[in-house]
């Protein structure tokens, strides 16, 4: 594999040239943009030995399935059933409102982005980064996976994409310390920041002055997106709020939340699409 | 340059593939700053073993398929293990001489580099050090080295790996 030409060098330059070779790839992973097509295809070649990783874990959940008594299976779908029920009621009054809500902006003569496209992902059991919060998919570039793509579960938002595979994809979680995401208070209207804090489940809220604490948040308060920044669509549920606490020495008061989405212990998650309409 | 014909490669290949996977493997929350660095020690041996098939070039591209498993920045886990490569190879004649113990305290000292290097990269790019836990996969990986030491030369001769 290797050729001559780097065989027949010494030890000691060959090594600085791979070190100045990693040097410069550092800086134009980290600086520039277009190593991102050279790792979606790295992230193609390596998902075998990630699925194969994966592939104790998922045998072990079917053999589960399997030993399944039949007497918990047939309570399992009652209850599903009764649950689809339910919510098949709740979606006909939704359509109702939905169609309410369209024709009351198309009367205010706003454009309004409509209805999402939502597919079902795996999440496969790998370790990334410890430093980092960061789950791996199974659902790549052939799947229409885009970067920045946002991810939910059924009780909110998860995260986003941020690299983009063949076969697989990387998502960055809302608690990753690097991620921060608009977001808005249900009650008041309030507009403010989720950052990650690199901990498991912990949103820091961020830029609340003192004396907004007095009328705009206060501890079980919902967050839903804003919608600002283009990238997530609006209204979903992030978090509830779990601590406010004045702190006079700090030029902002420390606001911290709960996410709702079930972040570490999730295998499936939920990719949206944005369907605009003209 | 070697010239005698090499034999044996897919064992070098396989025990790679096999470090890959014991690197991403899920471990429990508080397991993961204890993960022994798999690769590391894997490339160690064969740099020690073989110098004129697995060096600074292998170390490097192992190293790319690092990042890229666990989603660190491209280079980072290159620059570190052929760093390691380099070193292991320079001084692999005494290396196979030194006492067990010896060879143990080397692999400490190496790791432990690693790691710091790791960690300081990772703290530019801008997620800061986490206090010790930089030190804690080089205890465990030199606990190991003699088992994976043991393993890999008894394949090495099985599969007459030269």
């Amino acid at each position: 594999m290797k050729s001559l030409v780097i065989e027949g060098q010494p030890l000691t330059i060959r090594v600085i040239i791979f070190v100045v070779a990693s040097i410069a790839l550092m800086v134009a992973d980290h600086r520039l943009g277009y190593l991102k097509t050279v790792r979606t295809h790295l992230l193609g070649l390596v998902y075998p030995i990630q699925y194969l990783v994966d592939l104790p874990v998922k045998t072990g959940q079917w053999f589960s399935k399997r030993v399944n008594s039949h007497i918990q299976l047939l309570e399992e779908n009652a209850r599903l059933h009764e649950e689809n029920l339910r919510l098949q009621v709740m979606l006909q009054k939704f359509e109702d409102l939905k169609s309410e809500n369209k024709r009351l902006r198309e009367l205010l003569g706003s454009s309004v982005k409509v209805g999402e496209r939502i597919e079902m992902a795996e999440v496969l059991a790998i370790d990334l980064d410890t430093a980092k919060r960061k789950i791996l998919i199974n659902k790549g570039q052939n799947d229409n996976v885009f970067m920045n793509q946002p991810v939910m579960d059924a009780m909110g938002v998860m995260g986003q994409i941020t690299q983009v595979g063949v076969f697989s994809s990387v998502v960055m979680l809302i608690t990753d310390p690097e991620h921060e995401l608009p977001v808005q208070v249900v009650r008041t209207g309030l507009r403010t920041v989720a950052k990650g804090m690199g901990t498991v489940n912990r949103l820091s809220l961020l830029y609340l002055s003192h004396s907004g604490l007095n009328t705009g948040i206060k501890v079980g308060d919902l967050i839903v997106t804003s919608g600002f920044g283009q990238k997530f669509p609006k209204g979903y549920p992030v978090g509830t709020v779990i601590e406010v606490e004045p702190d006079i020495g700090k030029p902002y008061a420390q606001v911290q939340a709960l996410p709702r989405a079930a972040l570490e212990h999730n295998r499936e998650v939920l990719l949206v699409w944005k369907k605009s309409k003209k | 340059m070697s010239l005698e014909p090499h034999h044996g490669g897919w064992v070098i290949v396989l025990s790679f593939l096999v470090s890959f996977m014991l690197a991403i493997m899920p471990l429990p929350a508080w397991a993961t700053v204890w993960r022994p660095d798999w690769i590391a020690l894997v490339l160690t041996y064969w740099c020690i073993a073989v110098p004129q098939r697995v060096g600074v070039a292998s170390g490097w591209f192992v190293g790319l398929i690092h990042d890229v498993l666990s989603d660190t920045l491209l280079g980072q886990h290159a620059l570190t293990l052929c760093i390691i490569a380099f070193i292991s190879v320079k001084l692999h004649r005494r290396i196979r001489l030194f006492p067990r113990w010896q060879q143990v305290m080397g692999v400490f000292g190496l790791i432990t580099a690693s790691q710091l290097l790791n960690a300081g990269i990772s703290s530019i790019v801008g997620n800061p050090l986490l206090e010790w836990s930089f030190i804690y996969p080089a205890i465990t990986s030199c606990g190991l080295w003699p088992w994976v030491f043991i393993i890999l030369r008894d394949m090495r001769r099985t599969y007459q790996v030269y």
